[in-house]
């Protein structure tokens, strides 16, 4: 079938990713990162990275594990405070970082997948974010021209796909995922279920199989959690 | 000593009222769930994609595929709904959020908020804070006063690189209660064990009191 987009090797689906790439990478926090591709990634070496991700993952999972690997050069996040290597090598000035406030990247995001590549926002008006950044008055209300991105190649973790790439993710690890898949150029997703096509109800696609150029089947997952709290404890 | 955590918390929670939709920051605005007054039915959005946020999981119901934007396992609330990021920043930035209640390092006396960085010691990103801080109906900044140090985290102009201009309505700390008006901020509380005169000496901004308050 000339749709079917399955492919059996994580090393392999990461093959052509050269050094320097642009990586638009699925996950808030480690809640729904595509572990597996990281993984792979990390066993490629490949290099001079530019990771575009709410989060750097922590130092030792997730995009931690790229960044400990000095793999990465350039990471355009929300929030990065859970990574202690993170801050090595930023005060260190081997990591370049672009902090975005999180609503304005899943925009950016959203809009370099839409076709759109700007936008205005009221977010960080007055901000030092706002330094270099056109401004512009709308009903007297000063907004920020921001940048829609777009990826050489996105990476994102779903929870069920069928062979086309029709993706429907779960609870909370949906997050930036969707968004991401959409501003690839190539979008790799691994997912803990492949079915066929037709089993998935239509109505319950978050994202059409359109996005989608590689689908992984992943096992054992591992789905590590970041702060496990339970009734009782706070 | 008086547990003025818990003071705070007791006042912020007289914000919310029954039917809101409210974001709470990471951090002691956390707390605040936990005050809310059964009847009171409020759906708590948590940015990384979810309105409806429930208590904090048994052992046999903790599931990493569902967190808060604290990165703690949580449950659903009744009516939750799941979402992706750049949906749940629409609802923000659009105006859709009743309320935020979020900490802070500074505010300034024309509601300006300081709680992202600290040049040269801290950065650990702005997370959402920009974000709802333009986008909420409604914008409750909660805090100690006086910092560790003994300086007035109440200032006439913020000192740290700013989380949003103007954008405070209502300021509560464990000494009083001020809201940022065309006239400027005026003093509108004071907790219990505080007094004016002891905010007045705790308080570098500049503050109008509110005339109950004037003797």
């Amino acid at each position: 079938m000339g749709n079917n987009k399955v492919v059996f090797s994580f090393d392999e689906a990461v093959a052509d990713i050269q050094d320097g790439s642009t990586l638009i990478v699925g996950g808030f926090g480690i809640c729904g990162i595509p572990e597996k591709l990281i993984d792979a990634l990390k066993n490629r070496g490949t290099k001079d990275l530019t990771v575009v991700s709410n989060n750097c993952g922590v130092d030792d999972w997730g995009l931690g594990l790229l960044l400990a690997n000095k793999q990465i050069k350039k990471m355009v996040a929300s929030y990065v405070g859970e990574n202690k290597i993170f801050e090595q090598q930023f005060i260190s000035g081997e990591l370049e970082v672009e902090l975005t406030p999180q609503g304005t990247l899943a925009e950016r995001i959203r809009a370099g997948g839409a076709g759109i590549p700007g936008f205005y926002t009221a977010t960080g008006v007055g901000t030092p974010i706002a330094e270099g950044k056109e401004v512009k008055v709308f009903n007297g209300k000063e907004y920020l021209l921001e940048q829609g991105i777009v990826g050489d190649f996105a990476l994102v973790k779903a929870w069920k796909a069928d062979t086309m790439g029709n993706l429907v993710f779960r609870k909370t690890s949906r997050n930036f995922n969707p968004i991401a898949a959409t501003a690839g150029k190539i979008t790799i997703a691994e997912v803990e279920e492949i079915v066929e096509v037709g089993e998935l109800d239509p109505d319950e696609i978050h994202t059409p199989g359109v996005y989608v150029q590689r689908v992984l089947l992943g096992e054992n997952y591992e789905k590590r959690i970041e702060r496990r709290v339970v009734k009782g404890d706070a | 000593m008086r547990d003025t955590r818990q003071l705070v918390v007791n006042r912020a929670v007289q914000e919310i009222e029954d039917g809101m939709y409210v974001n709470l920051g990471i951090g002691m605005p956390t707390l605040v769930a936990d005050a809310i007054p059964a009847g009171v039915n409020v759906m708590l959005q948590s940015e990384n994609g979810m309105l409806g946020i429930g208590p904090y999981p048994t052992e046999a119901e903790v599931d990493a595929d569902l967190i808060n934007a604290g990165k703690e396992t949580v449950t659903a609330a009744m009516g939750a709904a799941y979402f992706d990021s750049a949906e749940s920043f629409a609802m923000i930035r659009g105006g859709h959020i009743d309320l935020a209640i979020l900490g802070a390092m500074e505010v300034s006396e024309t509601g300006d908020l300081a709680n992202w960085m600290i040049p040269g010691k801290m950065v650990k990103g702005m997370g959402g804070a920009m974000d709802l801080v333009v986008g909420a109906k409604r914008v409750v900044v909660i805090m100690d006063h006086v910092s560790k140090h003994g300086e007035s985290k109440v200032k006439q102009a913020c000192t740290l690189p700013l989380t949003g201009k103007a954008v405070v309505n209502r300021l509560i700390t464990d000494l009083a209660v001020f809201d940022f008006t065309d006239e400027g901020m005026v003093l509108i509380e004071v907790m219990s064990g505080s007094s004016v005169e002891e905010i007045r000496e705790k308080t570098e901004a500049t503050f109008i009191v509110a005339a109950h308050l004037q003797k």
